[in-house]
């Protein structure tokens, strides 16, 4: 049987993930996310097609409370685990360059 | 060592409220106790000592004024497991990316808890964010299990539980979002509730899977679990998925329960979570404990729940779908680690969570994303709902059916640290048994059933949504014949 998982497809996952993983995580990855993946597969054996999905065990739809003001965080409580903050707001690192 | 820290939650809040005791002697008496255990467990990631006695003390001040307790457990002592934020100590789940993170609110249990004026001594060892059954899986070391060192105290919780065990602690907080409170119950022969989900806020704790998680009461006996449950159970207007019903009356029934009748209730064995695959010594624990509710006026039926083989697969395909985008926000520019100044952001963003996240919470980040891919959604993510709906079905057969549901509340005993770290698939089938709960948001406990080998077996009690009261009776009427598991004393 083929890998359900290849290591070429873990390293762009990773990558969509926003996760810098190294070779070595690559080769240990693929082969554990292969043989994950071979078990849970086997939802597929459940004939569901009729049965409708459940996203949450509780139903739930438009839970409203009323529009009342309540205390916040300030602006430094807010910024108190900021790994940088400058002028009162979070400082980040450049968003829009060269190789985006 | 004190005798205070033997006492359970219920005697000692009596002795603290008549001021036989005061609620710093019973803080300080189990901050020695930490501090003469805590090297060998490792269940505590931060013990706040300092704010744990100045709030006893306000405990007694009250008290020696002449107004009535807070609460049934003020003055009480309890672990609090590093998943709720605490604005006051620092909050890591377990993680890397979160070292030293002073989290600027309470989470909503962490203020009732205050409220209810409860002395939280510190903050327990988990599995990263949760992720993990045996707490190898913390960024911060393993917790030993009280009973062997030699062996994990299960998880995503083994600080919580391995806290109560070692009587560092008379009560904990847990969260279980496939097991994570009552596998490591049953491992440490402690109590440990799962209740219906929506039933504790989840405002404030740090998100695993959402549809999921559920924060809890870990103790070591019953109606310690109901004393907590009434205190951090509720409706909360800041988490919209909490249950806008008043809280079942859990402190009562587990009073009821302790009278040991049980006739007129029906007890129903899932077929499909005994036998193949259960270590023989748990499968004995159990049969006596079936035996045991017999006695107590029980009937005990066989029910089936055809679809709970799949729960694991399902499980493993929606938790790491909502891990994968829950663990987003880790993002190295609000809070948290950031590594690699000066690059661009999204460099940043991949070095910081490659450096601070561990490999099992990688892993489920990378199934997720998979899982959620445009191509394999509909045959692993959308199919795994469907099982979910399914084994939602055969839970409301089987209620039917008997009152409560039983099986054992895992397949092993607690096993040796470093035995399935590297093997994923082996440590998830640790929560075969208690999944199907957390797929289907109903409520679910693990009480001691007893030692198989001279390690602790629990036997998971099942109820429907919002029958924690039913559960908890079972649960106190089945405790109250046996003899309490007392761990041996740890040699180092």
């Amino acid at each position: 049987m083929s890998a359900a998982i290849t290591r070429d497809e873990v390293a762009h996952l990773a990558r969509l993930a926003r996760l810098a993983v190294t070779d070595a995580e690559l080769d240990v990855f693929a082969g554990q996310l292969d043989v994950i993946l071979g078990s849970v597969a086997r939802v597929g054996e459940v004939a569901a097609d009729d049965i409708p999905p459940t996203s949450h065990a509780v139903p739930l739809e438009n839970v409203f409370r009323a529009d009342e003001l309540r205390p916040g965080l300030t602006q430094e409580q807010a910024l108190s685990g900021a790994p940088a903050s400058e002028d009162g707001r979070f400082r980040v690192p450049r968003i829009l360059g060269e190789e985006a | 060592m004190s005798d205070l820290t033997r006492l359970s939650a219920a005697e000692l809040a009596s002795r603290i409220h008549s001021r036989e005791v005061s609620a710093v002697e019973v803080a300080q008496a189990h901050l020695d106790r930490i501090g003469s255990v805590d090297g060998a467990v490792h269940a505590f990631l931060h013990v706040a000592s300092e704010a744990a006695l100045a709030s006893a003390a306000l405990v007694d001040d009250s008290l020696a004024a002449g107004t009535a307790p807070a609460s049934p457990l003020a003055g009480v002592p309890l672990a609090l497991k590093d998943v709720f934020t605490t604005a006051d100590m620092p909050t890591t789940a377990g993680s890397r990316i979160l070292e030293g993170w002073r989290p600027p609110y309470d989470a909503t249990v962490t203020s009732r808890l205050r409220a209810a004026g409860v002395t939280i001594l510190g903050k327990t060892n988990m599995d990263e964010f949760a992720m993990g059954s045996s707490t190898e899986y913390s960024a911060y070391g393993v917790t030993h299990n009280p009973w062997d060192a030699t062996r994990v105290p299960g998880g995503s919780g083994g600080g919580s539980a391995a806290a109560l065990a070692a009587f560092e602690a008379p009560l904990a907080i847990g969260t279980d979002t496939g097991g994570s409170i009552r596998q490591p119950a049953a491992f440490t022969g402690t109590v440990g509730v799962k209740p219906t989900y929506g039933g504790v806020s989840r405002y404030g704790l740090i998100a695993c899977a959402s549809s999921l998680d559920q924060g809890g009461p870990c103790a070591r006996t019953v109606l310690d679990a109901a004393l907590l449950h009434e205190v951090i159970g509720g409706h909360d207007p800041l988490d919209s998925t909490s249950i806008d019903s008043p809280v079942p009356s859990v402190v009562a029934a587990a009073k009821q329960g302790a009278d040991g009748d049980l006739s007129g209730l029906r007890v129903g064995v899932v077929r499909e979570l005994t036998g193949e695959g259960y270590q023989p010594g748990v499968q004995a624990s159990f049969d006596a404990a079936l035996r045991q509710l017999e006695k107590l006026g029980a009937e005990v039926v066989e029910v089936s729940c055809p679809h709970f083989e799949y729960g694991l697969a399902a499980y493993y395909l929606i938790l790491p779908s909502e891990v994968s985008s829950n663990l987003a926000r880790f993002d190295a520019m609000r809070y948290g680690l950031r590594v690699s100044e000066g690059a661009s952001a999204e460099a940043v963003m991949a070095a910081t969570r490659e450096a601070g996240f561990g490999p099992e919470v990688k892993r489920r980040i990378i199934l997720g994303t998979y899982a959620l891919s445009s191509g394999y959604y509909d045959a692993y993510y959308g199919q795994a709902q469907k099982v979910r709906t399914l084994i939602s079905r055969d839970f409301t057969a089987a209620f039917a059916q008997a009152d409560v549901l039983v099986s054992p509340t895992t397949p092993t005993t607690a096993f040796p640290i470093g035995d399935k770290v590297d093997d994923p698939l082996a440590m998830y089938l640790n929560d075969l048994a208690t999944i199907p709960t957390n797929l289907a948001g109903t409520a679910a406990m693990s009480v001691p059933s007893g030692l198989a080998d001279g390690l602790p077996v629990g036997l998971q009690i099942m109820a429907p949504a919002l029958g924690e009261a039913v559960m908890y009776r079972v649960a106190a009427a089945y405790e109250a014949g046996r003899e309490a598991l007392v761990a041996p004393e740890m040699t180092r």
